[in-house]
């Protein structure tokens, strides 16, 4: 309220440009201290993205093996221990990083894409509508696990394969909330005079509707960035997903199960960093939609 | 009403007609309910002047004033824009037709993108009908902040730094920017503080007195119309039940709807208070019409013909349409303060 007054008491065209820029700075400058919860979240979600793409000069060979020193117990020298060949549980679960965040990034991606298209076509046009959303409706019946399973077992395990898996089923979700929005916002009078001013429909879309959905697309976009990595871990963990020459959090499980009783850091670890990233992860898709979300927001401006 | 004006109308609206239907049932399996909620309105809107359509809410008023602008496609009936059926154009051609006929709406808040700065709100129109140069439109939309009475610097603001009033003048200045024949105003100061209200109507009349344009004025309100119309339409359940010069119609008003809408102004001074009733009962649905005279289950004068009849337009005076059978009769009614619907039976 106060950077409003501010800019409202300077009327000179160059005292309000000032004022402008400065505040953004000091809205920069806040931003951890009224967002928390966000700025934490987006901090865990770069370091994990800094550890990823910093992995291959940080850590040794992952598939190193060393017969000698199986099943070590974490300790200074492995932090997080050893597996059954002695290949260091930190370098595959730095490894796994990869695999994780960029299937997740793929799937968040391609689903919004392919989400928003049919979401907005959907919403805006009355005709397609119904069509859309049923065939939407069609896909959610089938489960998203077996769907996945079928597919690489079909056509086998390749990374284009288990993105593309792991993005059918959620967007069918992505495009139920943008045809929402998209509803509501078609109707509003803003987008009525978008139409009397001579906006072609493309223009009307692109200036008027998909900005106002752009809160809840990116709400969803964090929600399905975390379930795809869950379900790259679980596809991983039943062998349909990536290879197990590849470390991933999942495989790493899945061979750590058989030796839970005597070495539980083979499967704790990389269980922990799929928690902690999912976690992320959720985390800022709540921040952002308590932001973005008018109707949550207790009367501030922004 | 003179000859002069009926050779140019910017508008011309003949039959138009607009019906709403809902299906009964899934899939419409218990057939469909028709709500017409225009039903053949025929008027027209001269190059310069100011015509009004007065009706309570849910007259249909605001509907007509959609298919004008063509965001409502009509059931029947032809919307002609200088000449042209604006009804019947679809695609490109109708997207530049649209240039000539522009929108002012109700809610000064809703109509306005909250992201756009008031320079891009007003420049859209421009970009949208390609008019000018970048240079060019810039210098256009600084030209029409002064125009509506805004600072130029303004510019940048973002509508939510805006009172009410600025933002109902930016939307005037987003109309007037592709340089239309006509502006409908929906219901436009209805949703301003008073004080606003009349800083609003000035503008609107001096930017006539510029540019010479038209508008098409949708209100509720008859001190607002008073004040603004040249012509006036009253609308009541759909359709036009009396068509006339502005003065005609607050002097002489010939429907007894009109009679009531104009006593229901509340008066300034105790000796101005009219003693006759107001209206009773409720307005019926549009779903289901009476039969004769709309008007009939709330009138006083009703009789047996109201029922079986529709009223034809009458024209009382040079340019002064109403739908009564009773008209001839009403003004003698009038006068004397016993007068009842027998004896219009007997008249």
């Amino acid at each position: 309220m106060t950077i409003i007054t501010t800019s409202d008491a300077t009327s000179s065209e160059d005292g309000e440009k000032r004022n402008t820029s400065s505040d953004r700075f000091r809205r920069i400058i806040a931003f951890p201290l009224r967002q928390p919860m966000l700025a934490a979240s987006c901090g865990l979600l770069f370091a994990f993205s800094v550890l990823a793409l910093a992995s291959p000069w940080i850590t040794g060979d992952p598939a190193a093996l060393d017969p000698l020193g199986r099943l070590k117990a974490p300790s200074a020298d492995q932090p997080f221990g050893t597996d059954q060949v002695g290949r260091s549980v930190l370098d595959r679960a730095l490894w796994g990083t990869r695999v994780s965040l960029s299937v997740g990034i793929s799937v968040a991606m391609v689903t919004t894409m392919i989400g928003v298209a049919i979401g907005v076509v959907a919403g805006y046009f009355r005709a397609i509508d119904t069509i859309a959303m049923r065939a939407m409706d069609a896909v959610m019946a089938i489960p998203a696990i077996l769907l996945a399973i079928a597919l690489v077992a079909l056509i086998g395990a390749s990374p284009f394969v288990i993105v593309t898996a792991i993005a059918v089923p959620e967007i069918p979700r992505m495009a139920r909330v943008v045809r929402a929005s998209v509803l509501t916002l078609r109707e509003r009078a803003y987008v009525e005079a978008a139409i009397t001013c001579g906006g072609r429909t493309t223009t009307i879309l692109r200036r008027h509707i998909l900005p106002g959905a752009a809160g809840p697309i990116m709400v969803q976009t964090t929600y399905v960035f975390a379930s795809a990595m869950i379900l790259e871990s679980i596809l991983s963990f039943l062998g349909a997903g990536t290879p197990p020459d590849v470390p991933s959090w999942g495989n790493m499980m899945s061979e750590g199960r058989q030796f839970l009783q005597i070495a539980p850091w083979i499967l704790g670890f990389p269980a922990l960093m799929l928690a902690a990233t999912v976690l992320a992860a959720n985390l800022m898709g709540d921040a952002l939609r308590d932001m973005l979300d008018p109707s949550l927001q207790g009367g501030e401006l922004r | 009403m003179s000859a002069v004006h009926e050779v140019d109308p910017v508008l011309e609206v003949s039959g138009l007609t607009r019906i709403f239907t809902s299906q009964k049932g899934p899939f419409g399996l218990f057939g469909r309910r028709e709500l017409r909620a225009v039903d053949d309105v025929s008027f027209s809107v001269e190059r310069g002047r100011t015509f009004c359509l007065v009706g309570e809410s849910g007259c249909g008023k605001t509907t007509i004033g959609r298919m004008v602008v063509r965001l409502l496609k009509p059931t029947a009936g032809a919307v002609r824009i200088n000449g042209e059926n604006f009804g019947a154009l679809s695609g490109e051609r109708l997207r530049r037709k649209r240039q000539q006929v522009q929108m002012v709406f109700q809610d000064p808040f809703a109509c306005l993108n909250s992201r756009m700065t008031a320079a891009e709100i007003v420049e859209e129109p421009l970009l949208n009908f390609a008019i000018g140069d970048t240079e060019t439109r810039r210098r256009r939309v600084l030209r029409l902040f002064d125009q509506v009475g805004l600072p130029q610097h303004f510019h940048s603001r973002l509508p939510h730094h805006l009172s009410g009033g600025q933002r109902q003048r930016l939307g005037i200045a987003r109309a007037l920017a592709a340089e239309p024949s006509l502006i409908v105003a929906d219901e436009a100061v209805a949703a301003l503080d008073v004080s606003i209200r009349s800083q609003i109507l000035n503008l609107l009349k001096d930017v006539q007195k510029e540019t010479g344009i038209s508008y098409l004025f949708i209100s509720h309100d008859l001190s607002v119309v008073r004040y603004l119309a040249d012509d006036i339409a009253v609308m009541y359940l759909g359709a036009i039940v009396e068509r006339a010069p502005a003065e005609a119609l607050f002097n002489a008003p010939a429907h007894p709807y009109t009679r009531a809408l104009i006593d229901s102004v509340p008066a300034t001074h105790p000796r101005n208070r009219r003693r006759r009733s107001p209206l009773e009962g409720e307005v019926p649905s549009a779903a289901a019409l009476p039969s004769g005279c709309r008007f009939r289950t709330r009138c006083p004068f009703a009789t047996d013909i109201c029922v079986r009849q529709v009223p034809p337009m009458s024209e009382v005076a040079a340019g002064h349409f109403v739908a009564c059978h009773h008209w001839q009769v009403l003004p003698r009614l009038d006068a004397g303060p016993s007068g009842t619907g027998d004896s219009i039976a007997a008249a």
